[in-house]
């Protein structure tokens, strides 16, 4: 199969174990984002892609190719590093010509592929600058023009934004998107932010202590995670637990039917989306709780409800704003399609 | 951090001390230096306050030249080979270990407590026939017999390249250290091999250094008077060397005067020019 695949690839640091058993298939043309908190072993699994890190164990092939053991510049691919590493003694066009020059393509060819890719950029006219002259944004640019000038088998960003204020990360994130959908190339992005992951992705991959926790699509991410971490890590929830037996379950001290429950699973968590959470008038909903506290951020209200010892969050939209107040009693219902059934 | 600039005359308090020190053992001594190479020799005594170009002229022949090139021959030799040895040696002990670099570090600086004279009889004693380096070929069976391998040019540019490449490092190590690794990295991901990305990346980064480096050798080399005398031939000897015998030998301090202000300013010119053409090759 063409694209890039992982076969239980672990990367040991004497003792710690960065990477623990990854398998991943990557098919050729998708837009793959690594994410998880920092430690958790999304860089190096980027690092050993890349072959600037060697895996302790396991097979790294590309295009049906064995490339574990074959040395980054032989590898064709582009990268973009977090610090960018934006060679700073060569001009903006020098730097995306690096790699022509490396592999020895003619002076004229390099100028042309450069210009081309300046205006895939929007800086044109920007060749003879040095680095030192640009702005966050126009560098960031660049080091993507450079890591794309030879037409890489393999496009890899390590943290790519994150140097960026909020508004041009955003930007960026539906730019590199645009991009990379129009090369068709193939994709991996290591980020810890979930927003841009979501954004840019085909394929979301959460990590954790050195393992894939869910790789799926971004709306499979949120609406179907795979345990605790996964609901917890993207995107705000409600954790509540659970309690079955024979005659049925039980979530803050009432009942609830229609849940998916796998059979012999006496307790365990439900994972419920804030919006999932829907606000009615004291007993009108399956579950009564108190309003503790209200934050009106404009375009949603998000409503702390405490019940049956824990704290639930509902999320409103403005035009469904809810009639309460803190101190009042509430009424929740909970649509069991909408709750994820975890173990704890 | 930007710093306010003095205000007061209170201020500059702090630049008391060393300007003095600087006064009354740098600038004094070199005034009086230039002052004296404009005396008039007495062969009978010492020298006599006096305005004459006699020294000067006497230096302009071409035995002094021959000399006087041959110095510069020399010091920008040792230079070279200092900087071409101590960039790859300094890169790669920035990229090992921590233990490694102190003991590296740590061994280096034991190199420069050693004086001159010792290096040199070192290196005499290593060059010899009869117990030198070549008895260890010959035990290889390299070579057939042992053979003495100073008075040579070889030699005085090995011991001087050895006394000169602890300097050498320490003054490119900061800049290695701080030199971003993912250069090099960046470098390699783009088709570069690690040899490759080091000669495209690392040497270019750094060429600003590496002037200034070759600088500093350059100067420290042109200094040198006593491993000339040691391992070398008459031949060997620095215009440094021969102002010594002039100055402590031959009691002709004027004369040694001159030479030391003419040595002095074909320093400062040829620092001057490495400056100026770097300047240049940056604007290109």
């Amino acid at each position: 199969m063409s694209g890039l695949t992982l076969q239980n690839v672990t990367k040991q640091f004497g003792t710690f174990t960065a990477v623990r058993n990854v398998q991943l298939t990557v098919p050729h043309g998708t837009f793959v984002c690594l994410l998880g908190p920092s430690g958790c072993g999304k860089t190096t699994l980027m690092r050993m892609v890349a072959g600037l890190d060697l895996p302790t164990s396991g097979e790294i092939r590309l295009d049906d190719r064995d490339i574990t053991h074959v040395p980054t510049h032989k590898r064709d691919l582009g990268m973009v590093f977090q610090s960018l590493a934006l060679f700073p003694h060569l001009t903006v066009g020098e730097n995306i010509a690096y790699s022509l020059r490396i592999r020895g393509i003619g002076k004229e060819e390099q100028k042309k592929r450069v210009d081309e890719l300046l205006s895939m950029i929007h800086l044109t006219g920007y060749a003879d600058r040095p680095v030192a002259k640009l702005s966050g944004g126009q560098r960031q640019r660049v080091a993507i023009a450079r890591a794309l000038a030879i037409s890489p088998k393999l496009f890899l960003l390590d943290e790519p934004l994150s140097a960026l204020d909020a508004k041009l990360r955003e930007a960026m994130q539906v730019e590199l998107r645009q991009l990379q959908q129009r090369l068709g190339i193939t994709t991996i992005v290591v980020t810890h932010d979930q927003r841009e992951a979501m954004t840019m992705a085909d394929t979301v991959v959460v990590m954790n202590g050195g393992e894939i926790r869910q790789a799926a699509p971004p709306v499979e991410i949120y609406r179907r995670p795979a345990d605790t971490f996964v609901a917890d890590f993207i995107g705000m929830t409600n954790l509540i637990d659970f309690s079955a037996d024979a005659s049925g379950a039980s979530v803050l001290g009432s009942p609830i039917t229609g849940l998916a429950i796998p059979p012999g699973l006496k307790a365990g968590v439900l994972s419920v989306r804030p919006e999932d959470v829907h606000l009615a008038a004291p007993g009108n909903g399956s579950i009564t709780g108190k309003v503790t506290f209200i934050r009106d951020l404009g375009g949603t209200i998000e409503t702390f409800v405490e019940a049956g010892g824990r704290q639930v969050v509902a999320v409103s939209m403005p035009n469904a704003r809810p009639d309460v107040s803190v101190g009042q009693e509430v009424g929740l219902n909970l649509n069991p399609a909408d709750c994820v059934v975890l173990k704890s | 951090m930007r710093r306010e600039a003095p205000q007061k005359l209170s201020d500059y308090g702090p630049l008391v001390f060393p300007a003095g020190m600087l006064i009354v053992f740098f600038v004094v001594p070199f005034a009086t230096m230039i002052a004296v190479s404009f005396f008039k020799r007495d062969p009978a005594g010492f020298y006599s306050a006096d305005f004459v170009f006699d020294n000067y002229a006497r230096f302009l022949s071409l035995f002094f030249g021959k000399v006087l090139g041959f110095s510069l021959f020399l010091a920008i030799a040792v230079a070279i080979c200092c900087v071409v040895l101590a960039v790859p040696f300094t890169y790669l002990l920035s990229r090992a270990g921590r233990h490694a670099q102190v003991l590296w570090l740590v061994a280096l600086l034991s190199v420069l407590s050693l004086s001159e004279v010792i290096i040199g009889f070192a290196w005499s004693t290593l060059f010899s026939r009869t117990a030198g380096i070549t008895n260890i070929l010959v035990a290889l069976g390299i070579l057939k017999e042992a053979v003495a391998l100073n008075p040579s040019f070889g030699a005085v540019l090995t011991a001087m390249v050895y006394q000169a490449l602890p300097y050498t490092v320490l003054v490119l190590y900061p800049a290695l250290v701080r030199l971003d690794p993912t250069l090099t990295e960046a470098a390699r991901t783009l088709g570069a091999s690690p040899v490759k990305a080091f000669f495209t990346v690392v040497v270019p980064a750094l060429r600003n250094t590496i002037v200034a480096t070759l600088i500093m050798v350059f100067i420290f080399a042109l200094g040198s008077y006593l491993l000339p005398q040691i391992l070398g031939r008459p031949q060997h000897w620095t215009l440094s060397v021969l102002i010594t015998d002039q100055a402590i030998y031959q009691s002709n301090m004027p004369f040694a005067a001159a030479m030391a202000v003419f040595l002095v300013l074909v320093t400062l010119g040829l620092v001057a020019l490495t400056v100026y053409a770097g300047r240049k090759g940056e604007a290109a």
